[in-house]
């Protein structure tokens, strides 16, 4: 068996969409892909703009222990539970970061890898320690989106509205999106000049853990598809990416759904070819998108700089 | 319609044995160290200790060998604010590890390790070039390589997954760590690694210290800054490499930081530095083996972790000066000591307002002056009579309520209180004849301030103030006479006097 398997246009690109019952499956799967690119995405922007990129890879492993305290306390995995133990565990983390950045000598860097690392730590001993919890430690790091259309029914008032998965990352995504525009200005405004909100009289402080707790429930809904480490991909190419074609912000907001589908569409295909984890292919295609990006990009690609260097 | 979703759909057919051997694949542990069941946790507490299992010593070597190289690397790597810099090579190895496998066909570790290293050192490539030549900025220029280089490290061992390569079972332990499959020459491979490090260090000691805290004043003396920065980098890569069989990806920057950062809380100079690092890392690496053998399937990375940071947290806690139970403990005894200033100060002022005739005071006089019930006074008296400062007895003197009892200074407390006085009235004058306060708007800043008036301050205001005998309220300051011999001398009171202790 080869590592990279012939390439056969029928079997990668026709063949997933050639019955009723496939297009439904991987329809479902594609559909939790844009989602979780999307929210991600939007999420992503502003925490790239606020140069916190490493933040989210913080918050997304430091969701842990709160995940598993839920579970262990819960007894379940109900969607409400889970997204409040992530919640509290993520604040949690942001908090011990910045006492620990402002009461002790550490640096910010310092201290965010010294907690993120510990909750993590934490949260794998708790899982580990208490075998009846049903969480795979390898899905946590990678995920399986393949496996979206498995997940159980959600029921309100016995009647079945569909999968939970998909409604749980479908309800995040609404909620960050009316969050976005709701507090567009705000979070403009902090985003670029936290001095100027504060003399303007917006909360700088809420609208950053506004931000934190967008980005820990967003990582708790796109877990079960994408993983703690491979989400960090979601939420840095998709704004990075766009940045090299566009300047504004609300053009990169914008840009972030085709790419979601583009990030979407190509790392399904790239997975049915390759035969992989469909999660890591679709963050392949995110880096792989991004090279072209950043040499060809007119806004600070690097051919570009070089043809005006001359 | 399973069938259908089955051939289009491979991972379900796989994704059970991926479960199975990704959870923490305890088998080797069992197999190694026998696991017994009816064993207590204090034999198998003193079967740690005494390490005859060979699996044991082995773990228990390995895991410290490394906690000590991560430590020393990890010093450079935090006071040089590279922390997350680790945390992305970490991960950025990870398709390296992946290609090894493929290249050697086998978990043959030599491969590996090569992988690994190129791996590595593309990865900071990749960050080096995407910083000079692109606006990204750091943090996200980080989350790129490290996302990136992942993403192509799980397509790659997912992929494997699935070839039929016979022995693959051990490559999922890398994103865990796996201490209890530790063999001889990992052993051999991390001590090299250690020594490599060890000789690093000593060699450029002075160079990477200059360089590490002021690189242009390192680069005016002609040190090849950029030289010695890769080579810290080369060893960074080579400890993360070696500590991934332990502690594993995610975790493996955990090591680096933690314990370097919990000795920059206490040390501040960088040999004592590196050397508290490295032991912090080495108890890290033995605590840790030791926790996870005592539970069956305790995974020996996380708890490595988790027990290096209890190890900081204990310091943030205790650490000198600063330490947030440390801090409680000094202000809870510094407001004891002012309480027990005020109580003295009181005395006096009963003592004074009897013309200091008499040489004891009731419970009853005090308790009227503060104004407080019997029980917080004499539970201020009885701290007193701890610190030595006053002696109390009971009196049968009929004249007085029963119960009452009889509060003397002795000589230390008798000096404390004219000290304190002293500072309290210097104070004051001070703040009238210098400062040109209203007298009746200086006692409450004086009542603060008596308490931290140091000696060389009060020789200061007493040469200001050309060594006054009266308050702005026309009170006697006590002076240091009446301190040492234990009487004011009052132009109203007598010349009897007053002798603390024993009365004249």
């Amino acid at each position: 068996m080869k590592l990279i398997p012939e390439f056969n246009f029928s079997k990668v690109f026709l063949e997933p969409w050639s019955s009723p019952a496939l297009i439904d499956w991987n329809g479902q799967i594609m559909l939790m892909g844009f989602m979780v690119c999307w929210t991600c995405g939007i999420i992503g922007s502003f925490i790239v703009i606020r140069r916190m990129a490493l933040m989210g890879d913080a918050i997304s492993h430091g969701i842990l222990p709160g995940l598993a305290i839920a579970f262990i306390i819960g007894g379940s995995m109900g969607l409400g539970s889970m997204f409040f133990g992530a919640c509290v565990a993520g604040l949690a983390c942001n908090y011990c970061i910045e006492w620990l950045h402002t009461h002790t000598p550490l640096r910010e860097d310092a201290a965010m890898g010294l907690v993120f690392t510990s909750f993590f730590a934490f949260g794998v001993t708790l899982i580990s320690m208490n075998s009846h919890i049903h969480i795979d430690p390898g899905c946590l790091l990678y995920g399986e989106i393949g496996l979206i259309p498995l997940s159980e029914k959600w029921k309100v008032f016995d009647v079945e509205i569909g999968n939970r998965s998909l409604w749980a990352i479908g309800l995040v995504f609404c909620g960050v999106l009316i969050a976005t525009v709701l507090f567009y200005g705000p979070l403009l405004v902090t985003s670029f000049d936290s001095t100027l909100a504060k003399s303007m009289g917006i909360p700088v402080k809420a609208t950053h853990m506004g931000l934190m707790l967008a980005l820990a429930l967003s990582t708790v809904a796109s877990l079960e598809a994408v993983g703690v480490i491979l989400v960090v991909a979601m939420f840095v190419f998709p704004p990075v990416t766009a940045a090299f074609f566009l300047q504004r912000l609300p053009a990169i907001l914008i840009g972030t759904f085709p790419l979601g589908i583009i990030y979407t569409w190509g790392g399904f295909h790239l997975a049915h070819w390759l035969d992989c984890s469909i999660a890591a292919a679709i963050a392949v295609v995110a880096t792989l998108l991004f090279i072209p990006a950043c040499l060809l990009g007119p806004n600070g690609g690097i051919l570009w700089r070089l043809k005006f260097k001359t | 319609m399973f069938s259908t979703l089955r051939k289009t759909l491979p991972f379900s057919r796989f994704l059970s044995t991926l479960a199975a051997s990704l959870a923490f694949s305890t088998n080797l542990k069992a197999k190694q160290i026998e696991w017994n069941e009816a064993e207590s946790f204090l034999e198998r507490t003193s079967r740690f200790w005494q390490m005859q299992d060979q699996s044991v010593q082995i773990v228990v070597l390995g895991s410290i060998l490394i906690g000590i190289s991560c430590g020393l690397v990890g010093s450079y790597v935090v006071t040089r604010r590279l922390s997350l810099f680790g945390d992305t090579l970490s991960h950025a190895v990870l398709p390296g590890i992946a290609i090894g496998f493929i290249w050697s066909q086998s978990k043959d570790n030599l491969a590996l390790l090569i992988g690994a290293t190129v791996a590595g050192f593309l990865g900071v490539t990749c960050l080096t070039l995407l910083q000079k030549y692109t606006p990204i900025r750091q943090d996200s220029a980080l989350g790129i390589v490290l996302s990136g280089f992942y993403a192509i490290g799980i397509c790659l061992l997912t992929r494997i997954q699935k070839m039929e390569f016979g022995n693959q079972s051990g490559l999922d332990s890398f994103l865990f760590g796996q201490a209890s499959a530790l063999s001889i020459n990992d052993i051999w491979g991390i001590g090299i690694t250690l020594a490599g490090i060890g000789l690093f260090v000593l060699a450029t000691h002075k160079e990477l210290l200059i360089s590490g805290f002021d690189p242009s004043f390192a680069r005016s003396i002609g040190i090849h800054t950029m030289l010695l920065q890769y080579g810290l980098w080369i060893l960074l890569a080579f400890c993360i490499i070696t500590s991934l069989q332990v502690i594993g990806v995610i975790l493996a920057s955990a090591l680096l930081i933690i314990p370097a950062a919990t000795a920059s809380l206490l040390v501040k100079r960088m040999n004592t530095y590196l050397f508290l690092a490295s032991v912090m890392g080495g108890i890290a690496g033995l605590g840790g083996t030791f926790l996870s053998f005592l539970g069956q399937g305790l995974p020996t990375g996380p708890l490595i972790v988790l027990v290096s940071t209890f190890l900081f947290l204990l310091v943030l806690g205790f650490r000198p000066k600063t330490g947030i139970f440390t801090h409680w403990n000094f202000s809870r005894t510094h407001s004891m000591r002012i309480k027990a200033e005020n109580t003295l100060k009181t005395i006096y002022h009963i003592l004074e307002s009897q013309n200091f005739e008499r040489t004891s005071i009731t419970s009853q006089d005090l308790m009227q002056r503060i104004g407080l019930g019997r029980g917080d006074c004499d539970r201020e008296i009885r701290l007193l009579v701890r610190m030595n400062l006053a002696t109390q007895r009971s009196t049968r003197d009929s004249s007085k309520l029963p119960g009452q009892s009889l509060i003397t200074l002795t000589p230390e407390g008798w000096e404390y209180a004219c000290k304190i006085v002293r500072n309290h009235r210097l104070w004051e004058l001070y703040l009238t004849s210098e400062a040109e306060y209203a007298p009746d708007h200086v006692h409450e800043d004086a009542e603060k301030i008596e308490h931290v008036l140091g000696d060389q301050t009060i020789r200061q205001l007493e040469r200001i103030l050309s060594n006054p005998r009266e308050d702005p309220h026309g009170k006697l300051i006590p002076s240091l006479d009446d301190m040492e011999h234990g009487w004011i001398k009052n132009k109203n009171a007598t010349q009897k006097g007053f002798r603390s202790g024993n009365p004249a």
